[in-house]
């Protein structure tokens, strides 16, 4: 009879993560526990300073180390041609420095020696001799008309500007705002951070003269596009490179890129025929890597008295370091900021954008976010929590009378997405149920009376999760589409292979509940592999919340090609026609006679032994799948908050997490990720951010500087759910990696304020340090860790 | 991370550890718990040629109190061994305040209370508790011993008074001749962080007067702040509101911080304000009670 999906592993099972058998035994096979035979180690020189120019580089007394094998600088790499790479946002980046170092961190040299430590040695004998440029570090530096030009090296390049770009009706805009009754503003800054991955980046590259060929084992959330880089980059023949993602100890976006350290050490492992790895340090991720965010948001919503949105406006000024390598959809100079305030009813829409270089390190990497949601979301709910004051209306009123309602969908934003389905008032009024929401205000102002700083906040949103649709999303022009290839073995055993590389997300676990659930074979017959451009199918990588999306659709569609496969296979077993045969989870069996059956199990030995006349012998296939459109998942968070008014100090009461990210195929997996989510959204609300001094140094270059949350002192997260199933995804699931990190955020800031703002504070930029929310308190006036935004 | 190159040494004996560092003629560094050790030197902020761990050397690793209620803390003393004595609380609140404050749990298991001190970092805790207390480091050297008063001690930051040849053995703390009160407050911005601000208080109570008073800050300052004298003014007095308010005053007064990403100067003076006034607050409070 048919099988219990629980039992087997199917969909709905919170079945334990079957990666972490190997992790938590200390088995995991990162790149650093790869050892190749005659493998030599590369160190990378950094430039201590910002902006200068190279005087000269001397690295005689490193040469004359021994056990140094090879000494490169970018002199070296130019006679390749290997000097700049390309980067995804189709701007240049410096491999190895040549004319300027732009940014502290960058890469100057390179040492090859036969162990680590002699490496590290031998970079410091190398001596450079720098003329120093002022640094610029931040947006308005960088348009000062006396700034230093950072980027002398480019052609048609006169300024630091990177781009102007804008999206939205203007003219409707500027009438909305003409027929306001009331105009609410808001400016902020969203910090520079770090995803921070704990295992940095690294590679060993094995380039064999005997085969031509080049296998590079790398920490990429995207070893296919790495692949297709290489071959064009390198102009070795695509056939010949084999990229191998292994296990990776996180990425969060950090791991997207391509980094001057994997190009380095294929050139030397080319040059010196022996397979050469690169492991960088903690330091080193820190200070060179592909940050997230880094942007001034300013905004202003057209409000008619009764509490509507007429309208919206935004500008953002951002910050991209000194080369453009935002890790995005080509069509969108500034991501998807523009998915903001998706979730509510808003007629008319205007975006503009302008983004400079800095001298900082390069990256804008989506960070845990689908290309700059983060930001278009902590703008939108900021925004809103600040009209409803300005309105004098209940921050859950105000939102809860400009949500898109459950009737609309489809529902048209006013930049153009469209959004498919949801439950936002269900959502928020569960969260508002659970954080007691109806007696807070009373709470407040008992808690006042006693001097107590008790404040509330919400935060709701929906984001575009899972590019992509071909039509609209590339990356350096290779469309996001997605692919799964399974093989059905004759005892019934199954191997499936993906375009997509986990990261900590759990595919090992959850692809195989996919197709348990397509297929009826259980879970834990189904090894899952991914990462290995020779054996993987081609696909666009994990990042941006589109494995689920458009991955794990692939696997769902795989399965039932393979499914349609074995119904024939099944036909021919019980000697009907195919039109005469059931499907059962597991099982076919003859209609109208639910005894006389096959498993897929006796379907996948026939695929091997007994194939009708006719019919190709295995059973395997593979699928692409483009979705037809982006995912769309709602969340409301809502946070409670203590704040100590003699330390600014702040501590969370309680936290409420409502996520609809349509079916969940394995529950515990889903919580971890919005925990995880959470806790990365609380600690930039209340800790982590890198920041720069006048000289360009970065200060956050370590764990000291550059906080991480514990478990000490992260809050207990109460998580709901609401279930509304995607209407186009095969199996009816969303995205949620980053539902928590893109919403969360604003929940807690929006409570901080709320507790703080009768003193007149309208903004406390993140992240929320004592100090800061101390000063605001004392002063009733916003602070901020940055210079106040100039526009152009 | 990778060091500069180092020899390494497990000696089994204080004299043998002497003897090498002696022989180093000052190119040699003791390994104890190794948690503000290690970090330097995979930083390469510190290249020693030799490290001594002192680890292997029987006998260093206790806790306790003479018949005179003097306690004696040895080399190889970790913070956590602070963190869970039973007695700790009532002999030195002070000390039993700040231990599990220090650094974070892993931390705590391995790094020492000595060697806290020995690294004088102007953020560190122990030493704070140390000079509010009065306490005095026992140092050994080819020489012999000498006792060294923690306030000659630390000199100033990752700088203390021990020759090169020496070694610090213990940490000497002497008990209350009152009733023992005192507390520990650090403003930190998460586990494991070092201090923004943080205060040590150490009372003698005589009934319901303080017989002597000892106040020490880190993170606020260049070093440790010796705030002994400024806390003095409670001398022989109870503590009332006025009196509590006219100590925080003077305390924060002697503090000597400066304006970084964790707050501005006056942002940490009134920091230290507010803990000196919470800690003083809290003592007189249990005080009413137990009255
Ligand atoms: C993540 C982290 C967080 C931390 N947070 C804090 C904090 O919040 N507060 C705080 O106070 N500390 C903190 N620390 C530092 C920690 O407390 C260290 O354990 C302590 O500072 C040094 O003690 P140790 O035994 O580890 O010494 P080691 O690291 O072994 O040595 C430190 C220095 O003292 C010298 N030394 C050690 N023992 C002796 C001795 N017996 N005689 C002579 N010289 C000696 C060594 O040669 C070396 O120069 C932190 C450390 C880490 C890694």
């Amino acid at each position: 009879m048919a099988l219990d999906e629980i039992k087997i592993g199917g969909m709905g099972a919170s079945r334990r993560r079957v990666e972490d058998n190997r992790f938590i035994r200390g088995k995991g096979n990162y790149v650093d526990d790869i050892v190749l035979p005659g493998m030599l180690h590369m160190e990378i020189l950094r430039s201590n300073v910002a902006h200068a120019r190279i005087k000269s580089i001397d690295t005689s007394a490193a040469w004359e180390i021994p056990g140094v094998r090879l000494v490169l600088t970018g002199e070296m790499m130019a006679a390749r041609n290997l000097a700049w790479m390309p980067t995804l946002s189709y701007d240049t980046q410096a491999v190895l420095a040549t004319d300027k170092v732009r940014f502290q961190g960058q890469e100057v040299a390179a040492v090859i020696a036969d162990d680590p430590y002699i490496a590290k040695d031998a970079c410091s004998k190398i001596v450079v001799e720098y003329e120093q440029l002022p640094a610029v570090v931040n947006p308005f530096e960088a348009q000062d008309p006396s700034a230093p030009l950072i980027r002398d090296d480019k052609e048609n390049q006169p300024t630091n500007k990177i781009f102007d770009w804008e999206i939205g009706d203007k003219e409707r805009t500027d009438q909305a705002f003409a027929e306001a009754d009331v105009v609410s503003k808001i400016d902020l800054h969203y910090p520079r951070s770090h995803p921070s991955p704990l295992e940095p980046c690294g590679s060993i590259a094995d380039y064999d003269r005997a085969t031509g060929k080049l296998t590079v084992f790398m920490t990429s959330q995207a070893p296919h596009i790495v692949r297709a880089a290489v071959a064009m980059v390198a102009e070795l023949p695509e056939h010949q490179i084999r990229i191998v993602s292994p296990d990776l100890g996180g990425g969060f976006g950090n791991k997207v890129p391509i980094y001057p350290g994997y190009v380095i050490s294929i050139l030397a492992s080319i040059l010196t025929e022996r397979p050469v790895k690169w492991i960088e340090d903690k330091t080193g991720n820190l200070i060179s890597t592909g940050f997230g965010r880094d942007v001034y948001l300013r905004g202003e919503l057209a409000l008619r008295k009764d509490g509507r949105i007429l309208g919206m406006r935004m500008h953002t000024v951002s910050d991209h370091g000194a080369f453009f390598a935002d890790a995005q959809p080509t069509k969108f100079k500034i991501g998807l900021m523009h998915s903001t305030f998706a979730c509510y009813e808003v007629p008319a829409a205007h975006l503009t954008s302008e983004g400079y270089y800095t001298t900082k390190a390069p990256g804008g990497v989506a960070y845990r976010c689908s290309f700059r949601v983060t930001e278009a979301m902590f703008f939108q709910e900021r925004m809103m929590h600040a009209a409803a004051n300005d309105l004098g209306m209940d921050q859950a009123e105000f939102r809860r009378l400009n949500l898109v309602k459950d009737d609309m969908f489809p529902y048209r934003t006013a930049f153009g997405f469209l959004t498919d389905s949801g439950q936002y008032g269900k959502c928020l009024d569960i969260g508002l149920e659970a954080i007691g929401y109806s007696t807070f205000k009373q709470e407040q102002e008992e808690a006042r009376k006693r001097g107590k700083l008790l404040g509330i906040g919400i935060s709701t949103m929906t984001e575009p999760l899972g590019a992509g649709n071909s039509r609209e999303y590339d990356i350096i022009g290779i469309k996001m589409f997605d692919s799964a290839e399974l093989r059905v073995h004759m005892t019934g055993k199954a191997i499936l292979r993906t375009g997509a590389k986990t990261q900590g997300q759990g595919h090992e676990t959850t692809w195989a509940q996919i197709v348990a659930h397509e297929l009826g074979i259980p879970a834990e017959d189904i090894v899952v592999e991914e990462g290995d451009t020779d054996t993987a199918p081609f696909g666009m990588g994990t990042y941006a919340s589109r494995s689920t999306p458009v991955a794990g659709a692939a696997v769902a569609m795989v399965a039932r090609k393979i499914r349609a496969k074995a119904r024939k296979i099944a036909a021919h077993l019980l000697e009907v026609s195919e039109e005469d045969i059931e499907w059962e989870l597991g099982r076919f069996y003859v209609r109208g006679n639910q005894e006389r059956g096959v498993t897929i199990q006796d379907c996948a030995l026939a695929a091997y032994s007994n194939v009708p006349d006719g019919l190709e012998p295995g059973l395997e296939n593979n699928a692409y799948y483009d979705p037809p459109n982006l995912t769309w998942p709602f969340a409301a968070y809502i946070c409670k908050v203590e704040v100590d008014a003699e330390t600014g100090v702040w501590d969370v009461l309680k936290f409420v997490a409502v996520d609809d990210c349509g079916v969940r195929i394995n529950p515990m997996i889903v919580e971890g990720q919005i925990m995880g989510g959470l806790t990365e959204a609380y600690a930039m609300a209340n800790m982590q951010y890198i920041t720069f001094d006048e000289e360009g140094n970065c200060i956050g270059s370590n764990y000291m500087d550059y906080l991480l949350p514990t478990a000490w002192e992260t809050p207990g997260f109460e998580l709901h759910e609401v279930v509304t199933p995607c209407p186009h995804h095969p199996i009816g699931a969303k995205g949620v990696g980053e539902c928590a990190t893109v919403g969360g955020p604003a929940a807690f800031v929006n409570a901080v304020m709320n507790a703080i703002e009768h003193t007149g504070v309208r903004n406390v930029d993140m992240p929320m340090m004592p100090n800061r929310v101390y000063e605001a308190l004392q002063t009733g006036e916003d602070v901020s860790g940055m210079p106040p935004m100039k526009v152009e | 991370m990778y060091p500069s190159r180092f020899s390494y040494e497990s000696p089994k004996t204080v004299q043998e550890a002497i003897s090498l560092l002696d022989r180093s003629g000052g190119e040699a560094k003791i390994l104890a718990g190794g948690q503000s050790l290690i970090p330097m030197l995979k930083l390469r902020f510190a290249s020693p040629e030799m490290l001594v761990d002192i680890n292997g050397i029987p006998g260093l690793d206790y806790l306790r109190v003479d018949p005179d209620g003097t306690l004696r803390i040895g080399a190889l003393c970790r913070h956590e061994d602070l963190e869970f004595s039973t007695t700790l609380a009532n002999t030195h609140p002070t000390l039993a305040a700040a231990a599990d404050l220090v650094a974070d749990p892993i931390v705590r298991t391995r790094g020492t209370f000595v060697g806290s001190v020995c690294h004088a970092d102007p953020q560190g805790d122990w030493a704070a508790t140390m000079v509010a207390l009065g306490g005095k480091i026992v140092a050994q050297g080819p020489q012999g011993r000498r006792e060294i008063d923690v306030r000659d001690f630390v000199l100033g930051p990752f700088a203390n008074a021990l020759a090169y040849n020496e070694i610090a053995v213990e940490a000497v703390i002497p008990g209350a001749k009152g009733t023992a009160r005192g507390g520990y407050l650090k403003l930190e911005r998460r586990v494991g962080d070092f201090a923004t601000a943080s205060v040590a208080v150490a009372l003698d109570m005589a009934g319901a007067t303080v017989s002597h008073a000892g106040c020490a800050l880190a993170g606020v300052g260049g070093r440790t702040i010796d705030a002994n004298e400024a806390i003095s003014v409670l001398q022989g007095k109870p503590l009332t509101a006025e009196n509590i308010e006219a100590a925080a005053e003077a305390v924060a007064a002697v503090a000597e911080p400066r304006t970084d990403h964790r707050g501005s100067a006056d942002y940490k003076r009134h920091i230290v304000k507010t803990f000196v006034t919470r800690l003083l607050t809290n003592i007189a409070k249990s005080e009413q009670k137990a009255a």
